[in-house]
């Protein structure tokens, strides 16, 4: 895949309009082999960002495996709660996902709600 | 699948370390992560049991330089060679740009090398890719066990295994000394950037 500046700029900019002004720390847009598209929000001391794109991948590869076994084709989104930080991965479409790590102060259903009014947007963005 | 970014000026390829279990692609890695410098490496991350077998996968990130004024920055991945993980295997070889193939030199494994090649070959076509066209490195690991009672198998066997079909270059190695671990890095590197260079910016 080819990434433009003017590419990731316009990612950035619907993620920051839409995600990290409601206080998302950090969103991370890659593509399914684990690579970092586009990384906006905090650039968290200690986040290991190529580890966590890598992991992401594989663990969408994972629980697609499990949604097969359950009579589903793929699970389009994962959420996992921690006691400070809950980090949200959606699949975009194809073969990109978003993730999104937040607070207790930033409420699941609004990031719910948030990424899926960009997926098309972001997806748009790629396709051209 | 490699991504070039040109905001960045930055290219990144992903290689897979790939062979049947205990034949030394995770020693390949820990040895390059301990011999290179904090600043041309990132973060090793490793998932592996109790046993020390590899689980998941393993991935080192490394920075190697600049060639026509793009940094080249390559990640490096393991797979769990245990016949059982297959879908594993499958998954951590999505978006793979460049492969090494190390071969266990133990006669006793000389079946489990010719299978795992095979599965190798299958489970890249099953992405549509074909090995033939695929930067591809074999490493004879293990040559320190030559000098030993425990049968082994000679290079020119183990090139007449796995390597008559592919007549990509071979390394002998000794993973968890040194010896070959950078020249098998060196010729898949190159191999790599060369074919993903090829593929996504000359060809525009």
């Amino acid at each position: 895949m080819i990434l433009t500046a003017e590419t990731v700029d316009a990612v950035k900019s619907i993620v920051n309009d839409k995600l990290i002004s409601e206080n998302v720390q950090t969103v991370l847009v890659i593509d399914g082999a684990g690579n970092i598209l586009a990384h906006c929000g905090q650039d968290t001391d200690g986040l290991d960002a190529i580890s966590l794109a890598a992991l992401t991948a594989a663990n969408f590869g994972a629980t697609s495996q499990i949604a097969k076994l359950i009579g589903e084709n793929d699970f389009s989104l994962l959420y996992h709660k921690g006691e400070k930080a809950n980090i949200h991965f959606a699949r975009l479409g194809g073969e990109m996902i978003l993730v999104s790590i937040f607070g207790d102060d930033v409420s699941l259903g609004l990031v719910r709600v948030r990424v899926d009014e960009i997926a098309e947007d972001i997806n748009k963005i790629f396709e051209q | 699948m490699a991504l070039i970014d040109l905001g960045k000026k930055e290219v990144h390829c992903k290689i897979v370390y790939y062979g049947a279990g205990r034949c030394g692609k995770t020693t390949n890695l820990l040895y390059i992560y301990n011999a290179m410098s904090d600043n041309d490496r990132g973060k090793m991350l490793t998932i592996d049991t109790k046993g020390d077998r590899t689980l998941f996968f393993d991935l080192l990130p490394l920075n190697l330089g600049k060639i026509s004024g793009f940094d080249i920055r390559i990640q490096l991945y393991t797979v769990p060679g245990q016949v059982m993980y297959e879908a594993t295997r499958k998954l951590v070889l999505k978006g793979v740009d460049g492969l090494v193939f190390v071969a266990d030199p133990l006669k006793v494994r000389q079946e489990r090398n010719i299978e795992s090649l095979d599965d190798l070959r299958r489970n890249v076509a099953d992405h549509g890719l074909d090995l033939k066209e695929m930067p591809l490195v074999l490493q004879y690991n293990k040559r320190d066990l030559c000098d030993t009672p425990v049968p082994t198998l000679t290079v020119a066997e183990l090139e007449h295994d796995l390597n008559q079909e592919y007549k990509v270059p071979g390394f002998e190695a000794i993973a968890t000394k040194g010896p070959g671990v950078f020249e098998t890095l060196k010729e898949i590197s190159k191999r790599t950037v060369n074919y993903v260079a090829n593929k996504h910016l000359f060809s525009k």
